[in-house]
C-alpha cells in the first residue's frame, strides 16, 4: 500500500486496458456559470429513482407539501425517500413515464408549484464533528441521497460499513463527453464537496482519500488542490483524459493498480468510491439538513441555443430544462423531434417523451443536432458483418472479446457467453464505438443479459415449482395412507366392540343403530339444502326456531334479488362467456351428484329432493336451449325458497346457498342473453348434466 | 490371386483387432450416463399444468423417456422442445396443435369479492401455490403460481382468471426489435 | 410525435468497414506500380480480369442469398455489400500475386473460385475461414501449375518488347503479336529459362551450386533478387502507411518477418552455402504483400495481440520450412492458409484476462468444457 501511496505521489498512475478518445465537446458548456432557473409550474417525481426499491407514501392528493419535506418513507435500506423539491399541492398521485430507457410509467407525485418555496424547518448543524456516526448516517439516509453518478445506489449503505477501509476514492473523472455537471460543481462549490469528504472521513477513516479527476479540467484541479491544501490526506489525482476512466472499476485500477474481483464489490477490497456530487449532496445534508432535492444538469448538445449547466430540481420535465435551454427544432421538417438523450452520449439513453422528470441520477440532457451525432438520427442501423477486425477488444475496458460475445449472444450461446464473462461488460459502449462494422455491441449485450438473468429467474422458479409439487405428492401421499390407517382403526374398534356380545355391547349396538337413525334422519333434512351447497356438511342437531325465521328472511331477499336480477338482464353486458356458462351448470350437476349418494341412502324426502333437482337441471337445459326466461327463473326461484324454508340448516350454508344462487343467477343471466348460443354447447351441457 | 487373398486376410485380422480393442473399451470405460428421465425433467418448465396429459412434468418426462412425443409442452414452447430434441438427438417437431402456446407468462388471480371458500381450487393447484381454507375467502401467492390455469376449471363461481403478468421497469428487457419508432401522443 | 429509443452509444467513431477496404487497396498502389514498372503491364490487366470477375461472382451470390424483403431494399442490400471493398480488395491480391502473362482463364477461374466458393458459399464477408485470395491462389498453382509457374522475367532481362497490346495478346491468346509463345518470352538470350529468383535458387541448389554460385545468375540483379526487391519494398511501403494509418495491427507484420529472420539467420549460420541471407528473403517472392496485406487480413486471421504475434511467427517459420526444404519455391500462401487453419485455435488459447479475473489456464477450461 505504501508503494502504491508513493506512486501516487510521484503523479504516476497505473492503467486499464483498452479506452477510447471520443470528442470531449466539453467547451460549450464548462465556461459558463451553473444557472439558476425559475420554478417550473409543475414537477414530477417518481416515487423510485434509482435501484432498489420504492418507499411508501406520505402524503395524498390535495397535501400541501413545503420544500424539503419527506414525501414517502421506508423502513427497507435499500429504499430512500423522496422529498419536495419546493412547496406546493400534490395535485395527482398517477403512472407517468420515468427516466428509464423503457419508457415504462411508474408511480409518480404531481406537484403544483405554489411559487413560494416555502422551506420546511431546518436544523442547521454548525459542527458536524460532534455527530456519532449513527446519526450522520441517518441524516444521509433521511436526506434521500444515492448515488448520483451511476445506477444511484443507495450511499447510506455504502458508507455504513465495517472499517478498515484503506481508500476512499472521490470519483471526479466525468469521463463523458459533453457533461461538465461535476466539473462546474467542483469549481463552484469545491469547499461544500471537501466538507463531504471530510464527513466521509469521520465516518469511514480511510487510509488515503483520492480524488480522480480528468486533465481536462484544469479549473476544477485548481480549485480543488486549493480547497484541500492544508489536508495531508486528501490527494488530487490528474488523470490522462480517456474514457471510461470514470468507470468505478476502471478508476480503482488507475489510482490503486488494483483490480475489483469479478462479481464483487470495492468495498471487499476496502475501497469505496463516491461521486463528487454525492459528496456535495452528503455536505448539504449533513450541514445544512437540505435533502436531495436538486441537482447540477448538463444542458448540451447543438440543438440547444443556449448549453448550459442549470441547477435543476428534481421532478422537473425534461421540455422545460429544453425550453429554458432554447431547444432549436432544426430541421422540422425531416423530423418532428429530434432525439434527447437523457445521459452522455456513451451511455445515456434516448427518453420517449419530452414530460420525463430529471431524477436524482440525470447529470445531462442531450440534445445534438444531426451533424453532430447523425448515429441518434438514424434509425436504420447500418450493421453489416463483423470482419473480426479486434478493435473492440482494444479498446474494451474490461478486456473482454466483443466480437465473440456478439456470435454468442446472436446465437443466444448463453453458456459461451458466461464463459466469456459477459457479465463483466460495464455497457460503457466503447466497442460499439469504434465498430466499422457498426454493429450494435452494446445492445446485443444487454438483450443477453437480460435473457440469461430472465432465464435464471425462470429456472429458478421452476426448480421451487418442482419443490412444491413434490412436497404436495409427498403429503397428499401421507394423508392417503393415514386416512386409511385410521378408517382400519376405527372398523377394528367397531368389529371388536360388536363382536363382544355383552349387554354393554348390545347397548352399543342399539346406540349405534341410534344414531344412525338420527343420522339418517338428519340426512334426509340437509339433502336438500345439500344439492345447493358445494360443500357437504354436518348438519347440526339442534334446530332452531329463530335461524329458520332468518333463512326465511334471506330466501325472501334473495327472491326479490333474483327478481330484480331479470329486470336486469336485458341489459346485460353481451360479452358472454360460454364457457363459464357450461362450467357452472357442470359444477352444478357435480353438486347434484354428490348429493346423490347420500340421497341414496334412504328415505323418500332424500328422493323427492333429488327429483327436484333433476327438474331443476332439465328447466336450466330447457332454458339454455330455448332461453325462455320468465319461467325458469320462477322454476328457480320457487324450489330454492321453498327448500331453504323447508331444511333446518345453519345460517352460514344459508349463506352460501345464496352465493350459489347468486352464481347461478349470473348463469342464468348470461344463458338469456346467449340465446343463439352454439347448438354444440348446449348439448355438451346435457351430455355432462347426465 | 494369392495375394488378394492375402489381403483381404490382413485386413480381415486387422479388423478383427480393432473391433476387439474397441468392443473391450466400450465395456471397460462404460460411462453410465445420467439418466435421462432426470435430464428430461431439468428441461421442462416445471409449471405442473398437466397439458401434456400427464400428472405433472415429472411424469411427463418419464413417458419421453419410454417414447412418448416430445411436442406436448404448451408452457415450455418451442424452446422446450428443442432442448428436448436435442437431448434425444431427434428431429424438432413444432408444437402439437392441441397444445398451442399461451400468449405470455401468465398468473392466477381470484377474484376476491365472488370467492365463496370452496376450497376446490386449492385441491387442483399442483404447487399448493393458493392460501385458505373452507368457507375463506382463498388468495393466489403470485410468486408461487405457475400460471398453469388448473384452479381456473373446478371453482364453481368462476372467481379465477389468469392475468398477464404486467411489465415494469424490474421484468422489462432491452429488445432490439422492439426498439423502432414508438407513437406518443 | 415519433421518439426512438436507441441503445447508447449514441456517437460513433465513423469508421467503416468499406472505408478500411479502401485504405487497403490504396496501400497496394506503391506495389502495384513497381510491378508495373519491372514486370509490364500485365498484372494490370490480371486486375481488372479479377475485378470484375469477382464483382460479377459476387453480384450473383449476392442475389441468390438474398430473397427476403421487397425489391427496393433487398437491391440496397446488394449494393451495399457488392461495394463494401472486400470483394475489390480479394480480386486485387489475385491479380497481384498472378504471373503478368498467365492466360486469362487463371484469373477467371481464381476470382470465381475465391469469390464463390471460398467467400460466399462459407457464409460471405466476415464468416470465411481462408484467406480468399490465398485460397484461390494454391488451388490456381495445384491445378494449372504450369501456367502458374510461367513467371516471366523483368522487363530488364526481356528479349521481346513487351508492351499493352503486346502483353493482352499473350495472355488472351498465349502469343505476342510478333508469334512469341509464353516459353519464348521466359527464354534468356542465351536460351535458357528465366524464372523467379526463389524458383531459380530451389533448382540449382537441386543441383549442387551454392547459393553463392546461384546468385551470380541475373535474374538476381545487383543486390538480392532483380525487380522483385523493389516490388517488396514498395509493399512494404504501403504496410508501413496502413499501420500508421492503424488500418492493420502491426503484430502481424512485424512477428512475421521477425520469425523469418531468426529462422534464415540459424540456417545461414549453421550452412551458409544452401541457405539464402535474411534479405532475400525478405524481398523476394510475396513476402511484403503476404505480411501486410494477407495474414493481416482480420476475418483470417487471429484477433488477440498475443495470437496475433503467434501467428505470424508460425507463418514466417512455415515460409522459411516451404521455402527451404518444401517442393514449392514460395511458401507464402501455403502458409497463410495453414496459419488460417490454427486462427481459431490460436484465438481459443490466447483469451485476455478478463478484468477482474484471475489469469485462467486454457487447460482447465477447455478440461472443463469437456466435462460438459
Amino acid at each position: 500500500m505504501e508503494s502504491i501511496v508513493e506512486r501516487i505521489n510521484q503523479n504516476k498512475f497505473w492503467h486499464f486496458h483498452g479506452g477510447i478518445h471520443p470528442p470531449e465537446q466539453k467547451k460549450s458548456t464548462n465556461e459558463k456559470p451553473i444557472r439558476q432557473l425559475s420554478l417550473p409550474k409543475q414537477l414530477i417525481l417518481p416515487l423510485q429513482q434509482h435501484i432498489g426499491r420504492q418507499g411508501d407514501l406520505l402524503v395524498k392528493v390535495g397535501d400541501k407539501v413545503l420544500k424539503g419535506q419527506a414525501l414517502t418513507q421506508s423502513s427497507n435500506p435499500m429504499a430512500v425517500p423522496v422529498h419536495a423539491p419546493t412547496s406546493g399541492t400534490i395535485s395527482a398521485i398517477k403512472k407517468s413515464v420515468i427516466a428509464h430507457p423503457s419508457g415504462l410509467s411508474e408511480l409518480c407525485l404531481f406537484i403544483d408549484v405554489d411559487g413560494e418555496d416555502t422551506w420546511r424547518e431546518r436544523n442547521i448543524c454548525q459542527d458536524f464533528s460532534q455527530l456519532s456516526h449513527q446519526q450522520i448516517i441517518g441524516k444521509i439516509a433521511n436526506a434521500g441521497i444515492a448515488g448520483m453518478g451511476g445506477a444511484g445506489f443507495p450511499t447510506h449503505i455504502k458508507v455504513n460499513t465495517k472499517p478498515d477501509i484503506n481508500f476512499l476514492i472521490i470519483n471526479a473523472a466525468e469521463c463523458e463527453p459533453y457533461i461538465t455537471a461535476d466539473d462546474l460543481l467542483m469549481r463552484e462549490h469545491s469547499t461544500a464537496i471537501i466538507d463531504g469528504i471530510k464527513i466521509l472521513d469521520q465516518l469511514l477513516n480511510p487510509a488515503f482519500i483520492l480524488i480522480g479527476i480528468e486533465d481536462n479540467k484544469p479549473q476544477a484541479i485548481k480549485a480543488l488542490k486549493h480547497a484541500t491544501e492544508s489536508i495531508e490526506k486528501i490527494k488530487v489525482c490528474v488523470l490522462e483524459t480517456k474514457y471510461p476512466s470514470g468507470g468505478e472499476k476502471q478508476l480503482i485500477k488507475l489510482l490503486t493498480g488494483k483490480e475489483v474481483a469479478s462479481g464483487a464489490l470495492p468495498i471487499h477490497s476496502g475501497i469505496v468510491v463516491q461521486n463528487v456530487a454525492t459528496c456535495f449532496a452528503i455536505s448539504e445534508a449533513v450541514i445544512n439538513d437540505t435533502p436531495l432535492i436538486r441537482r447540477v444538469v448538463t444542458l448540451a448538445g447543438q440543438a440547444l441555443a443556449k448549453p448550459q449547466n442549470v441547477w435543476a430540481l428534481l421532478g422537473t420535465p425534461v421540455s422545460y430544462l429544453l425550453e429554458q435551454a432554447g431547444f432549436v427544432h432544426e430541421g422540422q421538417k425531416q423530423l418532428a423531434n429530434p432525439p434527447v438523450i437523457m445521459g452522455g452520449p456513451m451511455m445515456g439513453f434516448s427518453i420517449l417523451n419530452e414530460n420525463v422528470p430529471v431524477v436524482k441520477t440525470s447529470n445531462c440532457i442531450l440534445a445534438p443536432s444531426k451533424t453532430e451525432m447523425p448515429s441518434a438520427f438514424d434509425n436504420n442501423t447500418s450493421e453489416v458483418e463483423c470482419i473480426r477486425c479486434g478493435q473492440c477488444a482494444e479498446v474494451c475496458p474490461s478486456q473482454l472479446l466483443p466480437q465473440e460475445l456478439q456470435w454468442s449472444a446472436k446465437a443466444k450461446d448463453h453458456q459461451q457467453l458466461t464463459k466469456l464473462n459477459l457479465f463483466d461488460c460495464i455497457d460503457c459502449g466503447a466497442c460499439a464505438y469504434v465498430c466499422p462494422s457498426h454493429i450494435p455491441l452494446v445492445q446485443y449485450y444487454r438483450v443477453a443479459k437480460a435473457e440469461i438473468r430472465q432465464q435464471q429467474q425462470l429456472d429458478l422458479k421452476a426448480e421451487k415449482a418442482k419443490e412444491r409439487f413434490e412436497a404436495r405428492k409427498l403429503r397428499l401421499e401421507r394423508e392417503k395412507i393415514a386416512r386409511e390407517e385410521k378408517h382400519k382403526k376405527a372398523a377394528a374398534a367397531r368389529k371388536a366392540a360388536m363382536n363382544k356380545k355383552t349387554p354393554e355391547a348390545g347397548a352399543a349396538k342399539s346406540a349405534v343403530a341410534a344414531a344412525l337413525a338420527r343420522v339418517k334422519a338428519k340426512k334426509a333434512a340437509g339433502a336438500k339444502a345439500q344439492e345447493i351447497s358445494a360443500e357437504p356438511q354436518e348438519v347440526s342437531n339442534q334446530v332452531q326456531d329463530e335461524k329458520s325465521q332468518v333463512k326465511a328472511a334471506i330466501a325472501r331477499a334473495k327472491a326479490k334479488k333474483e327478481a330484480k336480477n331479470k329486470a336486469v338482464e336485458p341489459s346485460v353486458t353481451p360479452d358472454v362467456d360460454t364457457k363459464q356458462l357450461s362450467e357452472s351448470s357442470v359444477s352444478k350437476t357435480n353438486v347434484a351428484e354428490k348429493a346423490a349418494p347420500h340421497k341414496a341412502a334412504d328415505d323418500k324426502k332424500a328422493k323427492i329432493a333429488a327429483a327436484i333437482a333433476k327438474a331443476k337441471e332439465k328447466a336450466k337445459v330447457k332454458k339454455a336451449q330455448e332461453a325462455e326466461l320468465p319461467t325458469s327463473a320462477e322454476a328457480e326461484k320457487n324450489p330454492v325458497g321453498e327448500q331453504v324454508k323447508q331444511t333446518n340448516v345453519d345460517d352460514k350454508k344459508a349463506k352460501i346457498a345464496a352465493a350459489v344462487a347468486k352464481a347461478k343467477a349470473k348463469a342464468k343471466a348470461k344463458a338469456a342473453e346467449k340465446k343463439q348460443a352454439p347448438a354444440s354447447i348446449t348439448e355438451n351441457n346435457s351430455e355432462e348434466i347426465k | 490371386m494369392i495375394n488378394i487373398l492375402i489381403a483381404i486376410a490382413v485386413l480381415g485380422i486387422i479388423a478383427a483387432c480393432f473391433g476387439a480393442l474397441l468392443g473391450y473399451a466400450s465395456v471397460r470405460y462404460h460411462v453410465d450416463g445420467d439418466p435421462i428421465v432426470e435430464q428430461l425433467d431439468a428441461l421442462l418448465p416445471q409449471t405442473q399444468c398437466g397439458q401434456c396429459g400427464y400428472p405433472g412434468c415429472k411424469p411427463y418426462a418419464e413417458a419421453v423417456a419410454n417414447g412418448e412425443a416430445i411436442n406436448k409442452c404448451a408452457p415450455g414452447g418451442e424452446d422446450t422442445i428443442k432442448k428436448i430434441a436435442d437431448l434425444l438427438g431427434v428431429d424438432v417437431q413444432p408444437l402439437d396443435e392441441n397444445h398451442e402456446q399461451d400468449a405470455g407468462p401468465k398468473v392466477a388471480f381470484i377474484i376476491e369479492e365472488d370467492c365463496i371458500g370452496c376450497t376446490k381450487c386449492i385441491q387442483a393447484c399442483p404447487v399448493d401455490a393458493i392460501l385458505g381454507a373452507a368457507k375463506q375467502m382463498h388468495t393466489i401467492i403470485a410468486d408461487e403460481c405457475t400460471g398453469c390455469d388448473l384452479c381456473v376449471a373446478p371453482c364453481p363461481v368462476d372467481c379465477i382468471e389468469m392475468r398477464p403478468i404486467p411489465e415494469t421497469i424490474q421484468n422489462w428487457q432491452w429488445d432490439l426489435n422492439k426498439i423502432a419508432i414508438t407513437q406518443v401522443d | 410525435m415519433a421518439f426512438w429509443i436507441a441503445s447508447s452509444p449514441h456517437n460513433h467513431n465513423q469508421a467503416e468497414t468499406s472505408s478500411l477496404m479502401r485504405l487497403v487497396i490504396y496501400a497496394l498502389f506503391p506495389g502495384i506500380f513497381a510491378q508495373w514498372y519491372f514486370f509490364g503491364w500485365g498484372n494490370l490487366i490480371h486486375i481488372s480480369l479479377a475485378v470484375a470477375t469477382a464483382l460479377f461472382c459476387e453480384f450473383l451470390v449476392l442475389s441468390l442469398r438474398t430473397k427476403h424483403g421487397n425489391q427496393g431494399t433487398a437491391k440496397q442490400a446488394i449494393n451495399k455489400q457488392l461495394f463494401d471493398g472486400s470483394a475489390i480488395l480479394t480480386a486485387v491480391l489475385i491479380g497481384i500475386s498472378l504471373p503478368a502473362i498467365a492466360p486469362w482463364w487463371i484469373t477467371v477461374i481464381g476470382a470465381a473460385f475465391a469469390i464463390v466458393v471460398v467467400k460466399q458459399l462459407y457464409g460471405g464477408l466476415g464468416h470465411n475461414p481462408f484467406n480468399p485470395a490465398m485460397a484461390a491462389y494454391v488451388m490456381l498453382l495445384i491445378s494449372f501449375p504450369v501456367q502458374m509457374t510461367s513467371w516471366q522475367p523483368p522487363l530488364a532481362l526481356l528479349s521481346v518488347d513487351l508492351s499493352l497490346s503486346n502483353t493482352l495478346n499473350t495472355i488472351f491468346t498465349g502469343f505476342t503479336s510478333e508469334g512469341y509463345s509464353v516459353e519464348q518470352l521466359r527464354a534468356s538470350v542465351d536460351g535458357y529459362t528465366m524464372a523467379t529468383p526463389l524458383d531459380t535458387l530451389k533448382t540449382d541448389a537441386s543441383l549442387g551450386l551454392t547459393v553463392y554460385e546461384s546468385m551470380e545468375k541475373q535474374v538476381f540483379g545487383e543486390h538480392f533478387s532483380l525487380g522483385w526487391e523493389w516490388l517488396n519494398a514498395a509493399f512494404l511501403l504501403g504496410g508501413l502507411f496502413l499501420i500508421v494509418k492503424k488500418a492493420i495491427a502491426w503484430q502481424t507484420p512485424v512477428s512475421f518477418l521477425a520469425s523469418l529472420l531468426i529462422c534464415t539467420f540459424i540456417a545461414y549460420s549453421i550452412s551458409p552455402d544452401s541457405s539464402a541471407s535474411t534479405m532475400f528473403h525478405w524481398l523476394s517472392g510475396g513476402c511484403m504483400l503476404g505480411a501486410f496485406f494477407i495474414l493481416t487480413d482480420p476475418v483470417t486471421g487471429a484477433t488477440s495481440v498475443k495470437g496475433r504475434l503467434i501467428m505470424g511467427a508460425l507463418a514466417g517459420f512455415f515460409v522459411y520450412i516451404i521455402r527451404d526444404f518444401g517442393g514449392y519455391p514460395d511458401g507464402v500462401a501455403f502458409s497463410v492458409l495453414l496459419c488460417n487453419m490454427a486462427a481459431p485455435l490460436i484465438d481459443q488459447y490466447t483469451r485476455p484476462r478478463t478484468y477482474g479475473h484471475k489469469a485462467s489456464t486454457p487447460k482447465s477450461s477447455s478440461k472443463q468444457e469437456e466435462a460438459k
